[in-house]
């Protein structure tokens, strides 16, 4: 059984503005029939204001999607179609105190709605860039969909690349399996498509006798490239030092005391090796020797 | 009247006489079966006794035949992996599309060791070729697995026929019956079955507790390795007081299955012809000539099952439904699809499942209030227009990502 908030219950056995509105000015037909959930939403607009007169909506759907239909209508109704179009998939979730990870997509499938209608209001063509996978992570709710794609984009390699790049995998860690799954998939994919390309041009920059300054500014490189994310969650990396083959960083802010440091830095030691082509230890500048400090 | 539980075939209320038999196995009982003396010996002849209980209920020629595990799953891997195990050079599975998940995913994993599965399809009424079966039959199949009785729609499989074909090819042949046994009468004496997995929670014993019935000569390979309980083909302390409940829930359910084939399918009959008489656009699924006695699973169109399932609920009313939204899954039942079933349908559909317990005055009760629950649910939705289906509803409604 789903833990449906009590504001959800209401919604969903007292649906608001259940019906589809005579005469509409606008309607937004999205969903899907395989999932299960489809929502057909239609709008009464004044045509010198934009305000949104009123709102109806029909769902083919679960307890959840009838309920974020609900709210979705209640929320618009009396704003203007720039003032509705700020209205986020969080923000429908929010007004219903929430909605299981499992069925954060009802939320999202509101949002495309109105999306859809306003295009439709207007003239435009609304063309969905919606995708759904399986749900992965259930600590944060996040799917194959997001996880495939953040893998492709960024090369990565390892589980700890994902928990860094989506923290999907970085809380209960039972969905590790999966996780690797769609790694041996995609990187199997990847390195039989590299194993077609002439050998010279698999890594120009690894390999041969770097020299010391040359290294170090790989390995800014590859923090650079790092930091974003780390800096996302309220934190930040620096490179301190370098001692033959032990890279000294500083790990700062949130991400100090969370349960994902240790990962995260076996994320950047994987990240650098790559890059170096060689055997690098990264371990927090706190553990260096006190005079390399 | 009181709430009305109608999905036993997820899991049973246990008896009051199991639960008062297994009672002494938590104080006075305790011993530990294999020890020498008298605290573990009358332990021990308490399971002697479940074993002949579920050997009767099986019809089984042997008690040596019932191995105790824990739950259905268990069960069904050990028959498995024992297969493999037992013919190592035997690279391929005979199954078919509609199994439990405990036989499925064990499957999938297999095949990306790099095993050949063969997963048998379906009608829309939920049966199998055996033509299409019979071809894939030889010396490269460990081991056909395929289930006695579906549990989303109660069909029964001819597993008696097919293990007969197996066993002339000279392929083990094993069955997951958690549905079927204690609802239809079963006779392993007279059968090729070499295999068959139950599970007590499924027929009024507790959660918990399992058995995997292995024909004499069958080559097996235990699971679970350790002491010697079970003639050493299942490791593991027994869990005395959930083994001596199914025992006696084996009797018991020996003792309805002439009430289960009569009173229970009576009352199952006559909530289907109620609500398809009562709802349009609602149909029976699976083969409803060839069933269990207790199941029902019928399909709304145009309307998702866990709404259904929530206003059932207020109502007090127990089911479950094939729908995605149900499991948390993307797609609606792999059971419906095999059978081809549209999703307009699948999504829809409603299994009623019946035990002993159940009431005609319960299931006049189901009658009156599924029929309004529907109605409120196509007013909301987008293929249904006042007293039906809008005209071609899969053109007159084609949401972008469908």
């Amino acid at each position: 059984m789903w833990e449906y908030s009590d504001k959800v219950k209401e919604h969903f056995f007292n649906p608001r503005n259940a019906q589809a509105i005579e005469n509409a000015d606008a309607t937004g037909d999205v969903g899907s029939l395989s999932c299960g959930d489809a929502l057909r939403l239609t709008l009464k607009v004044d045509p010198e204001t934009e305000i949104i007169l009123d709102a109806g909506f029909q769902t083919f759907g679960c307890g959840s999607a009838i309920a974020s239909s609900s709210a979705l209508t209640e929320i618009i109704k009396g704003k203007t179609l720039d003032e509705a179009l700020k209205v986020s998939n969080q923000d429908i979730a929010d007004y219903l105190d929430g909605l299981p990870p499992e069925k954060m997509h009802c939320s999202v499938m509101g949002r495309e709605a109105l999306e859809a209608a306003i295009a439709n209001y207007r003239g435009e063509e609304w063309s969905d860039d919606h995708e759904e996978g399986d749900l992965i992570c259930k600590c944060f709710g996040i799917d194959s969909a997001m996880i495939e794609r953040t893998v492709e984009e960024n090369n990565l390699r390892t589980m700890e690349d994902v928990v860094n790049y989506t923290k999907a995998g970085g809380g209960c860690t039972s969905c590790h399996e999966a996780i690797e799954e769609i790694l041996d998939n995609l990187n199997g994919r990847r390195s039989e498509a590299l194993a077609e390309m002439p050998p010279q041009e698999l890594n120009p920059t690894n390999g041969g006798t770097a020299t010391l300054v040359k290294k170090i500014r790989r390995i800014e490189r590859v923090i650079d490239s790092i930091r974003p994310q780390v800096q996302l969650d309220g934190g930040d990396l620096e490179l301190v030092d370098l001692n033959g083959s032990t890279v000294y960083v500083n790990l700062t802010g949130a991400c100090t005391n969370c349960q994902l440091a240790s990962a995260t830095l076996g994320g950047v030691q994987q990240r650098i090796m790559e890059e170096l082509g060689e055997f690098v230890k990264v371990v927090p500048a706190s553990q260096a020797p006190v005079a390399t400090v | 009247m009181g709430d009305i539980y109608l999905d036993n075939n997820a899991t049973t209320q246990v008896s009051p006489e199991v639960v008062e038999a297994m009672l002494p196995f938590f104080s006075e009982q305790f011993g530990n079966p294999s020890s020498m003396h008298s605290f573990g010996d009358r332990v021990g002849r308490s399971l002697k006794k479940a074993r002949r209980q579920v050997q009767s209920i099986l019809n089984a020629e042997h008690e040596s035949e019932i191995i105790f595990t824990s739950c259905g799953t268990e069960s069904d891997s050990t028959a498995i992996m024992s297969s493999l195990k037992a013919f190592p050079e035997r690279k391929e599975i005979i199954t078919t599309a509609v199994e439990h998940p405990a036989v499925l995913t064990v499957c999938e994993f297999l095949e990306k060791d790099g095993y050949l599965i063969h997963r048998l399809g379906v009608d829309n009424k939920g049966q199998l070729d055996l033509e299409e079966y019979q071809r894939l039959l030889s010396d490269r199949v460990a081991v056909v697995t395929v289930m006695w009785a579906n549990n989303e729609t109660g069909t029964l499989f001819p597993v008696e026929q097919m293990a007969e074909m197996a066993n002339a090819a000279g392929v083990l042949f094993h069955t997951d019956a958690v549905q079927a046994v204690g609802k239809i009468p079963v006779n392993l004496k007279q059968s090729k079955i070499d295999m068959l997995s139950l599970s007590g929670h499924k027929l009024h014993a507790p959660k918990g507790v399992g058995v995997l019935y292995v024909r004499r000569g069958t080559r097996f390979r235990p699971l679970l390795r350790g002491g010697h309980q079970e003639r050493g083909r299942r490791a593991g302390t027994e869990n005395s007081a959930s083994i001596v409940g199914l025992g006696l829930a084996c009797e018991l359910a020996e003792h309805h299955i002439e009430y289960e084939n009569s009173v229970v399918k009576a009352i199952r009959d006559r909530l289907e012809s109620g609500i398809l008489a009562a709802v349009p656009n609602s149909f029976a699924m699976g083969d409803t000539r060839n069933r269990l006695p207790n199941t029902s699973n019928i399909a709304f169109e145009f309307i998702e099952g866990e709404a259904i399932l929530l206003l059932l609920n207020k109502e007090g009313i127990a089911a479950s439904s094939g729908s995605a939204c149900t499991s948390g899954s993307l797609e609606p039942s792999h059971v419906m699809r095999a059978m081809g079933i549209p999703y307009t349908a699948a999504h829809g559909t409603i299994r009623f499942s019946l035990s002993r317990n159940n009431t005609m005055e319960e299931i006049e009760r189901v009658v009156e209030r599924v029929p309004p629950i529907v109605d409120q649910l196509r007013k909301l939705s987008p293929y249904w227009k006042k007293d039906g289906p809008v005209s071609d509803p899969t053109q007159a409604f084609t949401p972008v990502y469908a």
